[in-house]
Parts: C-alpha cells; sequence; structure tokens
C-alpha cells in the first residue's frame, strides 16, 4: 500500500459497519434485507481484519477472515431456508409475524 | 498514485452501493447492490494484497450466496411495498443508532495507534517471495488445519441443515426403492405360457393390435399448402 494505510480501510469498514446497522433499524419488517444488512457488516469485519493482515504482515488475518467468510456463507444458507420454510407455513416473512416463542 | 485514485474510486461504489442495499424499494435491486458492494470489496482486498480472499469473495459471495438471496427473494410471492410500512417511522432511531455507533467508531479510530510490540506479536507473518494463495495454503494446512476441517464441517451441517429444511416429499416423486428391486422375483411380472406345438398366437390367447388400414389420403379434397400431398398427385 503506498499512501493508502490502515486508516482508510478502517474509515471504509466503519461507514460500511454503520450502514448495515441502518439497514437493520431501517427494514425492520424485512427479514431478507435484514440479512443482507448482516452481510455487509459482516463484509465490514472482513475489511478490517484484511487491512490489519495487510498492514502487520501477518497472514493470520486474512486466515480468519476466510472462515468469517465461511461462517457467513453457512448463515446465509441457513437463514434463507428458514425463510422459505416460514414463508411456507405462514405465507409471510414480517419479523414481526414471528412471535411463535413469544421472544 | 493510481492505487490510490482506484482506493477511493472503489471505496466509493462500495459504500454507495452498500446504502442502496439497505434503501431501495425493491429487493431485486437491493441484492445486485449486493454484488456490486462484494465486486468492489474484493477489488479492495487485492489493492490491500489479499488476492486469495478477493476471489474467495467474488466465488463464494456473488457466486453463490447472493444468488442464493436473488432466489429466495423471487421465489417468494411476497408483497414488499407493505413490507416497507415503517419505514419513516424507522428512519430517525436508526439514524441516532447510526450516528451514535459512527461516532463512536470515529472516536476509537482517532485516538488509536499499534502497540510498539504489534510487529513482535505476529502469529504468522507473510513469507517472502511467495504468492498470497501459495502462503495462504501453507498456513492452513498446517497451523490451521482443525480450524480448517471445523469450517468445512460447519459447512456440511449447513449444507444438510439447508437440505433437511427446505426437502418436503411430494406424493408424485417417484424414488428408488432398492428393497423392492431386489425382492422382485421374475413371476411378478412374467408369465411363462405353455404353448402347444404349431399352436398360433390366436390360440394361447396373445392378440396382436390389429393393423391399421392405409388411410386413403387419394380421397381427401385438394388443399393448397397445409399437408403432404397424397400418392396421386406430383407438385
Amino acid at each position: 500500500m503506498t499512501t493508502i494505510g490502515v486508516g482508510h480501510y478502517l474509515t471504509v469498514a466503519a461507514i460500511l459497519l454503520v450502514l448495515g446497522t441502518f439497514g437493520i433499524f431501517l427494514n425492520r419488517k424485512n427479514v431478507i434485507i435484514i440479512m443482507m444488512s448482516i452481510e455487509l457488516m459482516l463484509l465490514a469485519v472482513n475489511l478490517n481484519l484484511v487491512a490489519f493482515s495487510s498492514a502487520l504482515n501477518d497472514l493470520a488475518g486474512q486466515v480468519f477472515a476466510l472462515f468469517v467468510l465461511t461462517v457467513a456463507a453457512a448463515e446465509a444458507a441457513i437463514g434463507l431456508a428458514i425463510v422459505v420454510v416460514y414463508f411456507r407455513n405462514r405465507g409471510s416473512i414480517e419479523v414481526e409475524d414471528v412471535n411463535l416463542m413469544k421472544g | 498514485m493510481i492505487v490510490t485514485a482506484a482506493f477511493y474510486l472503489f471505496s466509493a461504489i462500495l459504500l454507495g452501493s452498500a446504502a442502496a442495499v439497505v434503501t431501495s424499494r425493491n429487493p431485486v435491486h437491493s441484492v445486485l447492490f449486493l454484488i456490486l458492494a462484494f465486486f468492489n470489496a474484493a477489488a479492495l482486498f487485492l489493492i490491500a494484497g489479499a488476492e486469495f480472499l478477493a476471489m474467495i469473495l467474488v466465488i463464494v459471495y456473488v457466486g453463490a450466496v447472493a444468488v442464493l438471496f436473488l432466489f429466495v427473494v423471487m421465489m417468494l410471492d411476497v408483497n414488499f411495498s407493505q413490507l416497507r410500512e415503517g419505514y419513516q417511522r424507522y428512519l430517525p432511531v436508526g439514524a441516532t443508532v447510526g450516528a451514535v455507533l459512527f461516532g463512536e467508531l470515529l472516536l476509537v479510530l482517532g485516538g488509536w495507534q499499534f502497540a510498539p510490540q504489534a510487529s513482535a506479536l505476529r502469529l504468522s507473518s507473510t513469507p517472502a517471495g511467495v504468492s498470497n494463495t501459495h502462503a495462504l495454503g501453507r498456513l492452513i494446512y498446517t497451523d490451521y488445519i482443525f480450524l480448517f476441517q471445523i469450517a468445512g464441517l460447519i459447512l456440511m451441517v449447513a449444507m444438510i441443515g439447508a437440505i433437511v429444511l427446505t426437502h418436503r416429499e411430494r406424493a408424485t416423486s417417484r424414488r428408488q426403492d432398492i428393497a423392492r428391486q431386489n425382492a422382485r422375483q421374475v413371476s411378478d411380472t412374467l408369465e411363462i405360457m405353455p404353448v402347444g406345438f404349431r399352436a398360433g398366437t390366436d390360440i394361447t390367447g396373445i392378440i396382436r393390435p390389429k393393423r391399421e388400414p392405409e388411410p386413403a389420403l387419394a380421397d381427401e379434397p385438394h388443399t393448397h399448402g397445409v399437408g403432404l400431398p397424397g400418392p396421386g398427385e406430383h407438385g
């Protein structure tokens, strides 16, 4: 990295994380967009890990980002499967309808 | 210099498309903006020197996760405009929480610097003269082999879970029943009949379908264009 330091990456990742949080609040009813916001937040985390890994010349950060990617992919698959099953049973994916367990 | 310009370009597109993901009205547009955001994040990874992760991000996220999202969004028959009713209501609290979080992150970022012993605490420093993928492979299959196996296990559990959750047995589906196939006898399906010497099929009761008489094409009225010409016609 020439003039681009780790601070630039951290700023971008911070804005991305805030956008993800904002998306969760903004789309309180649509569970699919909430999951997309979670993906954005995980992407921000990965960006941080890669930036630190690059700045410190430490490959452990990239290995960790790889595992974060794995878990995020598994989470998306299971979450979307749950959404599909829920829609099949209830005919709706509104988050407020999901109150079977009184959570 | 060009790296700096590329960084700013890619991060601007990344943040813009991330904002479009959370604010667009149509969820399909959200997914497409998510794909754009992942592409630009992959470009940022490339600038940071993480080539393998950039390619993994494109393959796993754009190729699998985003397409999965697209499938689900298009498959569910949901009135998505109805899901956006509380948009204005949630906007202030969302903006407040976002602003607070961003302010905190900026505070952290402003007073942050590397610890003096940070470079001495490296877990696995980047080897020189080896490509990124090669170095990661050396690490993953040696030091992190158990974590790597657990990651594979997590993916397998996710796959099985997704199949178990969404699979449903249809009454019309025809499945292979191996036990039934193995238990099948010749006598179940084949009947061997004694046929007397010189006994024809008429006598044994086997009735062949009678041959259809040839359709008389020549008797049909003459039509132009449609149908094949009859045997008696030329041209």
